[in-house]
């Protein structure tokens, strides 16, 4: 053979790095595993052992006397949970985060839309930018900034007043549960600062989803005779839902969760985040925050579950 | 008889780069720049042209997704300039059929049914004759995304077709396929046509698919309509240089050149009309460069008077192509030269 002439023999030249990228290029799986590996660890590991710490804490108790937790297995937690306050406050938190998603979803359609179907070069990125720019601020500052603009002697307020609008913001405020003495101490304030803080993660999904939908399905409904108000239900909408799904999950699993939003703006009615955080810190009765917790997960599931049976990721 | 689609001067100009600092004129492309054109009822007409030339911003403009910034559309003789698509009484086959993802195949079919409130078991029930027209009735409980290109190609036709359209559009809809299936479809198109009688406009930049289907072609270059003729005329007799050289082979023959050879000053000459002969009576003698085999012809590339003459050869039993280098002397029928008016751009 001619060929060992012309070239040296590669054996004894292996490097270690070139048999180890050999063994990867030849065994796949090994390459998955090696990249795989630290993710799953971490999301096995941490996330979901932390999650069934959790859940194994919602059967423990608290002793009332002694203060300290006792490890065995009781439904006195769950049973609590279904007491007339408990039950309130979950229901007021449920119906809050669907108000805040409905609104979320309102709000952000539009701009969404405009951004992924309209806008161009510049103007997309300004629009990009000013969406995602309350998300480089502290939420804390974000939060105050709110108090102070709904406060009484507010910007809000202000507004109002120079509008001639003060009597429409009172008889706002004088609604039975949503109304109170202002916005900054109003339901009403507190759902429009939740909306306010969850509206970027609304606006993103949608926009992504918008922009995969082909321009030509469009154009495809109208030339069949749908006029655009047709063509949106019948053709937009439905192909943008996984992207409204993906929002809603953000806006409704955040709002459910925040213990933060309802205890500085709001009438101090509490909210499931707030009842969790009392019960583990002041309270010190950690079986009981952590049986409150699963209040949310559970909810979650009941919502991922009936936006599937609603088709809503039909079209991913 | 009123024709079906009339352009009238109809042009459509783009600008680009606008916004670019103040004072700054915003260049601009004449996509398609006064075509006057009348396609008449029930005729298969082809708009014919490379990438870029107009062909699919002037389907547009009849279809109502791009507005014309000058001109008329009138489609059955109404007025549809400025008219949307869902008032436009056209339908379109999109080049990538734009089949609706979420729906079954027979709610595509119905959607301009649905659209027109058409009772549900009517229009299911039209949705699956047509589905059955193109023998795609097994797969009405389908997705489009479980279909094959072909399967959709069909698909998209049946749901254009539903709404028994004056016009039906058709966007380089056979592009995607591959060649025998495209052959298939071409001969499944045009009799389809025939069967329903319904006005097709179609767009390809293929000439062998325009000659072969349609009644007539209009061939764009640059915005602007070359001509609009027969397939037989288009290929015998083109207008202009352009023309000759995108329907067909050709050989294009110019100056002094042309004039030795054709006594034209600008001319062409289809390569199957040259045959390789004895050196008595030949018009022209020169040395083969270039042979390529086709199958059921052979292409001989011939260098003479400074020119490179493509001839040819139909493939026969017990004929051998010349091979490259050797002299041959070529024929040909006076009648089979056409002279050109516009002479090469130089």
């Amino acid at each position: 053979m001619n060929i060992s002439l012309a070239m040296p023999a590669p054996q004894p030249s292996l490097s270690l790095r070139r048999r180890v990228s050999d063994a990867l290029y030849t065994r796949k799986g090994l390459l998955l595993l090696a990249l795989l590996a630290p993710p799953l660890l971490w999301f096995g590991v941490i996330y979901l052992g932390a999650l069934f710490a959790l859940l194994a804490n919602s059967f423990f108790s608290l002793d009332d006397y002694t203060g300290q937790v006792v490890r065995e297995l009781s439904l006195k937690n769950f049973i609590d949970l279904a007491g007339g306050a408990n039950v309130d406050v979950a229901l007021r938190t449920i119906l809050m985060a669907l108000s805040v998603t409905l609104a979320s979803v309102v709000l952000a359609f539009p701009l969404a839309y405009y951004m992924a179907r309209h806008a161009s070069g510049a103007q997309k990125a300004f629009l990009y930018i000013a969406v995602m720019l309350p998300l480089w601020s502290s939420y804390l500052v974000r939060l105050y900034a709110w108090k102070l603009l709904l406060a009484k002697e507010g910007a809000v307020s202000w507004l109002a007043a120079q509008l001639h609008a003060t009597w429409l913001l009172e008889s706002l405020l004088a609604a039975p549960v949503i109304g109170g003495p202002s916005l900054s101490f109003s339901t009403m304030g507190t759902f429009v600062v939740f909306v306010y803080m969850w509206l970027p993660f609304m606006v993103l999904p949608i926009m992504a989803a918008v922009e995969r939908i082909p321009g030509s399905l469009i154009e495809a409904s109208g030339d069949l005779g749908a006029p655009p108000r047709t063509t949106f239900w019948k053709v937009i909408f439905p192909l943008a839902m996984p992207g409204v799904a993906a929002g809603s999950i953000f806006t409704f699993s955040l709002t459910l969760g925040d213990y933060i939003v309802p205890q500085v703006i709001g009438n101090s009615t509490l909210y499931i985040g707030q009842v969790v955080y009392m019960q583990q810190g002041v309270a010190g009765n950690v079986p009981f925050a952590a049986a409150f917790s699963l209040v949310p997960i559970v909810v979650i599931g009941v919502y991922l579950w009936f936006a599937k049976r609603l088709g809503a990721f039909d079209a991913m | 008889m009123t024709a079906a689609v009339v352009l009238e001067n109809l042009s459509c100009v783009f600008s680009t780069n606008r916004g670019k600092g103040a004072g700054k004129p915003g260049s601009e492309v004449r996509a398609v720049d006064g075509v006057n054109l009348s396609v008449e009822a029930g005729e298969f007409f082809t708009l014919l042209g490379p990438s870029g030339s107009g062909k699919t911003t002037c389907l547009r403009m009849i279809g109502g997704f791009t507005l014309p910034t000058a001109g008329r559309v009138l489609i059955d003789g109404a007025d549809m300039s400025q008219q949307p698509p869902y008032a436009r009484p056209v339908n379109t086959v999109f080049q990538d059929y734009a089949l609706f993802p979420h729906m079954s195949i027979r709610d595509n079919v119905a959607y301009s049914l649905m659209v027109r409130k058409v009772p549900k078991t009517t229009r299911l029930k039209r949705a699956d004759e047509l589905l059955d027209l193109v023998q795609l009735g097994s797969a009405a409980d389908r997705r489009p995304a479980q279909l094959s290109g072909g399967q959709r190609q069909r698909v998209a036709l049946a749901r254009a077709l539903i709404n028994e359209p004056k016009v039906l559009l058709l966007d380089e809809p056979l592009g995607a396929l591959d060649l025998k299936l495209r052959e298939q479809m071409q001969t499944e198109l045009k009799a389809l046509q025939r069967q329903l009688g319904i006005t097709f406009v179609f767009i390809t930049h293929d000439q062998h698919e325009a000659l072969s289907m349609s009644d007539r072609i209009g061939v764009f270059n640059q915005g602007k309509l070359e001509q609009v003729d027969t397939p037989q005329k288009l290929y015998n007799t083109p207008s202009t240089r352009f023309v000759a050289q995108f329907v067909g082979a050709a050989n294009l023959l110019d100056s002094q050149a042309a004039l030795q050879l054709t006594g034209h000053f600008s001319a062409m000459l289809r390569p199957e009309r040259i045959q390789l002969g004895q050196v008595r009576d030949a018009k022209v003698s020169g040395v083969v460069t270039e042979v390529q085999y086709f199958g059921s012809f052979t292409r001989v590339r011939v260098s003479t008077l400074n020119v490179v003459l493509q001839a040819d050869l139909p493939e026969a039993l017990g004929v051998i192509a010349p091979q490259p280098g050797a002299t041959v002397h070529l024929h040909w029928d006076d009648r089979a030269v056409h002279a050109l008016t516009d002479a090469a751009a130089t």
